[in-house]
């Protein structure tokens, strides 16, 4: 039995028919063809799916794509302006090398960006390792995601996003 | 030439833009139409025999399109999976080398062990019909204590190798060593684990394969390190499709630290299946299923005794070391524990005499291979750990005693007793650079303060070596691996000027397509945004061996700076016709051909357009075009050090342990991008601080069953486990590659484990604490340290 789901994805209305089971990353990356997010675990652990549901950082694997309905979603293929201006947390990852392998990146990415906003622009080192809990890295030691988020922070309060 | 693109500037990465808009390309992203789905049955028992399958309830399940069990390989004569490396044990004797069927016939000998493929229309459907499969298993005794595989009475894994005994191999002249022991001032012992470690790159394995009905021609797409190397194994061992009919992609891979590079059961299955399924399949791991049947990484028993004279210099080494080979024998297995592990136990010291004994058992575990760093990690716990054990014993400081044993840097090349002739090397100022930026002068003062406060302070030194850019081939041939270790490259210009390197290495995450783009910018002077760099598909890149055991800037790049040289002999010939002047007199600097001491010249640019449009062109003698090939084979090894300094605190009352310090000063010959070089320290002082303190494999010793087995119960370290690092560089130039490099991709894993486990014994040997196993969980720590007060109350 399949059932209609319609949501907003990066602004732009989409719809289609998935079972009930399905779970909102398989929606993004199976039906509509987004694979910027990745699966990586199966018990929610790594936060490689990280996307924005209604203006808040979820585990796309652990939400059913029907729980999405009527939501406005963002995946990391939504945050840049245009093809040459990267968001700032994304430009910050880029200036601070940090990502190797670019699987872990689209999650991280995500939870960065709704982690300053949490915290109002405000972080410090503490806080963003903390705060990271839910995303794995297994190239990176952390270190310059870390400096990248940090960086990012005031450069996403001054660019006003 | 200097620039801020050229050798040595941190350039950004080319790669990042894709990975961070989400355009990136791994095997699971591929749009495949028409595809189908596979899902593999595996194994719920260690150790069964299969009385029967039925397939005839999954057959009817929805979408299923084929099931394939071990007998349709049989009847389809597919060979087994192979182990590359032959290892001769101490009678000169080939190792025990058991079958390893794709998919289990009979038998299955872990848990997850593959027992049948099911091909459905989708995911979902082919993993509900493998509900409906019936295997009716006769279990079996379990042989899992890798302590205990070696017994009399341990359930045997093969018929074909009786005892469980791979090999009983060894190194070094016992009775010489012994006579030395006889004569020392003190002796130094110790028994340790090194913990068996589950890689969990995050990207999960992946394959995907298309076969072309018209030309016979099978495409696999695989999340391989070494594309070729897979190629190679499929068509000449496995499957028999002639090389040139498979052509394997690994695009986009998400990580891969050894655990890609073995040739596996289910992309073999994929790619077998393709032609019978007259679809195009896909597979990806789902991470449980990663757990399982990845390559698992370590798992050694080890007893290991240093001799000392009475000031404190080595005068022997003995290690006994069982390793795990788990249940079959993966691609390089064999070599794992042997060749690069017992070879690198001389370690930065003179020791003049050593013995090394290692025996290779199997057990009803999932197989064992080289894990980020491959031994060297192995044998740098050993050394680093019993040198840290004597000096604690001798009260001569832990650095000092380092210092009086450090091979001096006049000694280079320098021939150790176990086969390796180290080229170049440093090392008393790295450990002094180490010791400056920790503050080893200060810490005792903050021991005091910690305790102060209730907490346990450590510090822990960590000098490590390894022999890495694998590899001189006739050396890797006289020790039985079954390939050469050279590498490729091709520099392809167009007509327009800009440039393609296509190298037989492979990216999968440490920034090949900047520092290979580099290392051309820097030498043809050509803009970093004409290069691209190409890698990873077997139909566009010439044959090379891929990455792993850090060898793809020492090697790789070597061959591209071969290939590059040969485009500037050509192109001063070329340059020399146009600018009407002799090949002697043309010189080549950033990127302009000139005529030595005139103002003639001409850009490498207009070189290459005559070349493709060769109107006025030394035709008779230069052929057009500029497309040049290189392979490169090394001279030797590359010898990459350093020193690590570990301090930590430990909250006697949890067990909790905090790092608060952490140093690593390498030595990792010259260096082309810092920014891409300080993130392999990085995330590899992490994967080393994860075996020390937190990861384990861990499998039910009576049943058998992986108690690990997600990231729920296996402990991946976490951003909030680790400070910031304190990094920095003390270089000798490697002396014979081209680029003067050495290798930085697994130094940060290979001694950090060291580094942590000497700090907890310095932390807690005051208290009484003899010894703690790795992983030095919280639970573990609390435990020994009440064991220490128990028995100090006794």
């Amino acid at each position: 039995m399949t059932i209609s789901v319609a949501m907003t994805v990066n602004g732009k209305a989409v719809s289609g028919k998935v079972e009930a089971r399905t779970l909102l990353v398989q929606f993004l990356r199976e039906h509509l063809g987004m694979t910027g997010t990745h699966v990586g675990c199966d018990t929610s652990q790594c936060g490689a799916c990280v996307v924005h549901v209604d203006g808040k950082s979820v585990k796309s694997c652990t939400i059913l794509a029907v729980q999405a309905e009527g939501s406005k979603v963002t995946t990391i293929e939504g945050l840049a302006a245009s093809p040459d201006k990267l968001h700032p947390m994304q430009e910050a990852f880029r200036e601070n090398h940090a990502l190797q392998c670019g699987f872990c990146t689209p999650g991280m990415v995500m939870s960065a960006i709704d982690m300053v906003k949490r915290h109002n622009y405000q972080l410090d080192e503490a806080t963003v390792r903390r705060e990271l809990e839910g995303n794995l890295c297994r190239c990176t030691g952390y270190h310059n995601i870390v400096k990248a988020i940090l960086a990012a922070a005031p450069a996403m309060k001054s660019a006003g996003v | 030439m200097t620039s801020a693109t050229g050798i040595g500037a941190r350039v950004l990465r080319t790669e990042d833009k894709r990975f961070l808009t989400g355009t990136g390309r791994y095997v699971d992203d591929l749009p495949l139409s028409r595809a189908t789905y596979a899902y593999f049955l595996r194994s719920p028992h260690a150790h069964a025999k299969i009385k029967s399958i039925d397939i005839s309830a999954a057959a009817k399940m929805p979408g299923v399109v084929n099931i394939f069990t071990g007998k349709d390989l049989v009847d389809a004569k597919v060979g087994g999976l192979i182990c590359g490396w032959v290892v001769k044990d101490k009678h000169g004797q080939p190792h025990k080398s058991p079958a390893h069927p794709v998919m289990a016939v009979d038998t299955v000998r872990y848990v997850g062990d593959t027992v049948a493929m099911i091909v459905a229309n989708s995911h979902d459907e082919a993993k509900d019909a493998a509900e409906a499969i019936k295997v009716d298993y006769d279990v079996k005794p379990a042989n899992v204590d890798l302590a205990k595989a070696l017994d009399k009475g341990a359930a045997e894994v093969h018929p074909e190798a009786p005892g469980n005994l791979v090999y009983d191999w060894e190194i070094g002249v016992k009775a010489d060593v012994d006579a030395a022991f006889a004569k020392a001032a003190h002796v130094t012992k110790l028994d340790l684990v090194n913990n068996r470690l589950i890689p969990n790159a995050m990207e999960p394995r992946a394959a995907a394969a298309d076969y072309d009905k018209g030309t016979g021609n099978y495409t696999l797409w695989s999340t391989s390190q070494n594309p070729h190397v897979l190629r190679l194994i499929l068509s000449a061992f496995v499957l028999g499709i002639p090389e040139h009919k498979l052509r394997v992609i690994a695009p986009d891979v998400g990580g891969g630290f050894g655990s890609k590079i073995f040739c596996y059961a289910d992309e073999t299955m994929v790619c077998w299946a393709a032609s019978r399924v007259g679809r195009p399949i896909k597979w990806t791991a789902e991470r449980s299923e990663s757990f399982q049947t990845d390559c698992h990484g370590r798992d050694h028993v080890t007893h290991a005794e240093l001799a000392l004279d009475k000031d404190g210099k080595f005068l022997a080494l003995k290690v006994e070391t069982i390793a795990n080979m788990g249940a079959y024998l993966s691609t390089f297995s064999t070599a794992v524990p042997t060749y690069l592990y017992a070879t690198l136990l001389a370690g930065q010291y003179t020791t003049p005499l050593i013995y090394a004994n290692v025996k290779a058992a199997l057990t009803h575990t999932a197989p064992v291979d080289a894990y980020r760093g491959a031994g060297r990690p192995e044998a740098t716990f050993v050394i680093e750990s019993i040198v840290s054990k004597a000096a604690a014993e001798m009260k001569i400081d832990a650095a000092e005693l380092r210092r009086k044993n450090f091979i001096p840097s006049t000694a280079f090349p320098y021939q150790t007793p176990v086969a390796l002739q180290y080229d170049s090397g440093n090392y008393p100022p790295i450990i002094d650079e180490a010791m400056k930026i920790a503050d080893y002068k200060g810490f005792e003062a903050r021991r005091a303060e910690a305790k102060s406060r209730g907490k346990l302070r450590g510090i822990g030194f960590s000098s490590y070596i390894e022999a890495c850019g694998l590899a001189p081939s006739q050396v890797i041939g006289q020790l039985g691996g079954g390939v050469g270790q050279w590498e490729s490259a091709q520099i392809k210009f167009n007509p327009t000027g800009n440039v393609q390197i296509l190298t037989g290495a492979h990216s999968h995450g440490q920034g090949h397509e900047t520092t290979f783009a580099q290392l051309i910018h820097d030498k043809l002077g050509v803009p970093m945004e004409q290069i691209e760099v190409v890698h990873g598909d077997t139909s566009t890149t010439p044959f090379g061996m891929g990455s792993y055991g850090s060898r793809s800037l020492a090697v790789g790049g070597s061959a591209i700076m071969k290939a590059a040289d040969k485009v500037i002999a050509k192109g001063k010939k070329i340059a020399a016709h146009l600018m009407e002047a002799s090949v002697a007199d043309v010189e080549f600097e950033n990127g302009v051909f000139k005529v030595a001491g005139t103002d003639k010249n001409v850009p490498l640019g207009q070189v290459i357009f005559a070349a493709y449009v060769p109107h006025n062109y030394p035709i008779t003698e230069v052929e057009p075009g500029m497309d040049e090939n290189a392979f490169y084979d090394p001279a030797n090894f590359v010898y990459p050090a350093g020193t690590q300094i570990c301090e930590l605190e430990i909250d006697p009352e949890t067990g909790t342990t905090e790092i608060v310090n952490f140093t690593a000063i390498d030595d990792f010959g010259n260096i082309i991008n810092p920014m891409i070089v300080e993130g392999q320290v990085h995330g590899g002082i992490v994967q080393g601080v994860g075996q020390a303190l937190m990861e384990g494999a861990v499998y039910d010793k009576s049943t058998g069953q992986l108690i690990s087995g997600s990231f729920m119960d296996y402990t991946m370290p976490r951003a909030d486990n680790f400070p910031s690092f304190k990094l920095g560089y003390k270089h000798t130039p490697c002396p014979h590659n081209p680029l003067g490099v050495k290798g930085c991709g697994e130094a940060g894993a290979i001694a950090s484990p060291a580094a942590v486990m000497n700090a907890i014994h310095n932390a807690l040997s005051p208290i009484g604490v003899k010894h703690v196993e790795m992983p030095a969980t919280p639970l573990n720590v609390w435990q020994s340290i009440q064991g220490a007060q128990r028995q100090a109350a006794e």
